[in-house]
């Protein structure tokens, strides 16, 4: 084999100038892929985690996936029976027997982290306004092992809601808005007319604008007085040990409980394949460069294949066989795949060093920030494994050109 | 003269096609091993394509060739190819070097191919095959860098590198001077006479006929 590589890597050696041009090509091929496929799987691992972070990994609510059947439905199932404008019967909503249901879940699945949450909508009067918030009524020591809310505060700290049960947190656009600072007190209306005065001991922070605005933290019992729901929650939300097990634990806690389950994958399912159909463009694109670069090295090596003709001859003469020749060819696109990887990679890491260093504003974002890039050994060796194949895949149809030469019909031409 | 080493019987060469052409007509041809024959004849008239189908290089269309015995006419082309590297040295009138390689490497490339003798052997043969041909100062150089002559004597010593038992040289001399021409025929000669092995030569130089052991004649692929 060391034979053949020699003879390749002469050949090449033959054409500087062709070949450092396909090198050139394969180099920024490799490098470009390995910046924007590692740009693109970081944007995605960073949304993913941002996902999984800041939303509860499993939410069940009060909701049933099915609407539950009509008694004469359940009794006779096979019967024609027909029921109309079916009214249920008006009922006070939220999940009940919540307390059974969290000590059932502690149970069900070892390690999770639950905690029952009373969302309202409500109302805050100021200066002739309303605005409308969504008031989380959630027990106070357990917000911050369920949400990450803490991350976010820039005034107080959730544990306020230990000490004072009329506090309230809320986001900093609202706090904005109102001309609202901690220490202060607000006026909360319930959509059934009840009012509340709450001390603002906390507001926070999370750079999405519209939830800034909009969500308010305040101690579970308070929203149950404030919307005549005793012992009542609407949401349970979940934490696990490994979110990536979301969907399938939320299957099995619907499974035993019957309130809809909703994993942070399914309720996220339509960013999740945004995603992977923008991974798919993003391969198209980048690997255009690598198919690009390959021509170039058909195009080397097939001049090679025309000029190496006699050489050729004269190797099959001497007793080379078929099989050699093609390796001899195959080994050269090997050679400048290889090459182009051990340049394209270091460039590609500089070029992904730069654009660590850029930080953007996003639209409606309130804060800059930094590119996120995927450095996972991954992207490198899809980028080092695309240019390889890339290269023997266009050394192929040459080398089997070669392979193919009957050396008397060059010796009788000579 | 010893044993047979190769032998044709009743080979033909046709070319199929819209005029169909043949080269070779049913020629029967043996060479002996420490025997050196010439084979003559117009242009055009077949002798290049006799030693093709005598080298393997080519198959013919019908007939037999016998090798040490051994019915050589089915063998695929890998097996051939294995026939030649082993047991066959070729001499073409260019000679036919690989441009990127010095003359050592040329000549060193057969055995390297082989891969029975360590590198250094190889090295050490190859080194002995230049110099016994005189040029054990040119070794080093590219073929580029070496006359006519000096060429086709690298390419002598790389035919002779596997220490073939049957050598075949398709003009050699064909373009080379006087003296360099003169100095190939004795190299061949000695081959054959000295290290006994079988040589034949495709020729129009009519000083190889006058060395020769035998000249075989052909005329329209047909040897007279």
């Amino acid at each position: 084999m060391n034979l053949l590589i020699s003879i390749a890597a002469r050949h090449l050696l033959s054409r500087k100038r062709q070949s450092i041009v396909s090198l050139l090509g394969i180099i920024l091929g490799v490098a470009f892929f390995l910046a924007i496929s590692s740009l693109m799987k970081g944007s995605e691992n960073d949304f993913i985690a941002r996902l999984v972070n800041n939303s509860p990994h499993i939410n069940i609510n009060d909701e049933f996936r099915d609407p539950r059947k009509q008694p004469a439905l359940t009794l006779y199932p096979e019967a024609a029976v027909e029921i109309s404008n079916v009214k249920p019967v008006s009922e006070t909503r939220g999940i009940r027997g919540f307390k059974q249901i969290l000590d059932d879940l502690s149970t069900l699945v070892p390690g999770i982290l639950a905690s029952p949450v009373l969302a309202e909508q409500a109302l805050i009067s100021s200066a002739g306004k309303n605005y409308g918030i969504t008031l989380n009524g959630m027990i106070a020591k357990e917000i911050r092992s369920v949400t990450t809310i803490e991350k976010y505060m820039v005034y107080g700290s959730v544990d306020e809601l230990i000490s004072n049960q009329n506090g309230i947190i809320i986001g900093n656009e609202l706090a904005q808005r109102l001309a609202l600072s901690i220490g202060n007190n607000i006026t909360i209306i319930s959509t059934n007319g009840q009012m509340r005065v709450f001390k603002i001991v906390g507001i926070f922070r999370t750079g999405r604008a519209s939830y800034d605005a909009t969500q308010t933290f305040v101690d579970l019992k308070r929203v149950q007085a404030l919307t005549n729901r005793s012992n009542r929650a609407n949401n349970i939300i979940i934490k696990l040990p490994d979110p990536y097990k979301a969907r399938e634990i939320a299957a099995k806690i619907e499974n035993n409980i019957g309130y809809k389950a909703v994993s942070w994958q399914e309720s996220s399912e339509d960013i999740l394949n945004t995603l992977a159909i923008r991974n798919i463009i993003m391969y198209t694109v980048v690997s255009a460069v690598l198919v690009v670069a390959a021509f170039g090295i058909y195009n080397v090596i097939s001049t090679v294949v025309m000029e190496k003709q006699r050489d050729i001859a004269i190797m099959k003469s001497v007793g080379f066989h078929a099989r050699d020749i093609r390796k001899i060819f195959i080994t050269q696109g090997i050679i400048l795949g290889i090459i182009g990887c051990l340049i394209g990679i270091p460039l590609g890491m500089v070029l992904m060093k730069s654009l660590m260093q850029v930080k953007l504003k996003p639209p409606g974002g309130t804060e800059f920030v930094q590119m996120p890039l995927d450095w996972g050994w991954q992207q490198f060796a899809v980028a080092a494994g695309f240019a390889i194949a890339a290269a023997v895949i266009a050394a192929l149809l040459p080398a089997r050109k070669a392979a193919s030469v009957q050396p008397v019909d060059i010796l009788r031409g000579s | 003269m010893g044993k047979t080493i190769i032998k044709a019987e009743n080979i033909t060469r046709r070319l199929e096609g819209e005029i169909p052409v043949t080269l070779v007509s049913n020629a029967d041809v043996d060479i002996k091993q420490g025997e050196f024959i010439v084979i003559t004849g117009p242009s055009g008239s077949g002798k290049s394509s006799l030693l093709y189908l005598l080298g393997l290089l080519d198959k013919a269309t019908s007939g037999t060739i016998w090798l040490e015995d051994t019915n050589v006419s089915t063998y695929n082309d890998e097996q051939l190819a294995n026939i030649r590297l082993e047991k066959l040295g070729f001499v073409f009138q260019f000679h036919f070097l690989l441009p990127e390689f010095s003359a050592l490497e040329n000549v060193m490339l057969p055995m390297k191919k082989l891969g029975i003798l360590p590198y250094e052997k190889i090295k050490t043969r190859a080194q002995e095959l230049l110099s016994s041909l005189g040029l054990g100062e040119q070794m080093h150089k590219l073929p580029k860098q070496l006359s006519g002559g000096q060429s086709q004597r690298v390419a002598i010593a790389r035919a002779l590198a596997n220490n073939p038992i049957l050598i075949l040289a398709d003009e050699p001399t064909g373009n080379l001077d006087t003296e360099s021409s003169h100095n190939v025929q004795k190299i061949l000669k000695e081959l054959a006479h000295k290290e006994n092995r079988a040589v034949a030569v495709v020729t129009h130089d009519l000083g190889f006929a006058k060395i020769a052991d035998r000249v075989i004649k052909i005329v329209d692929g047909k040897i007279i």
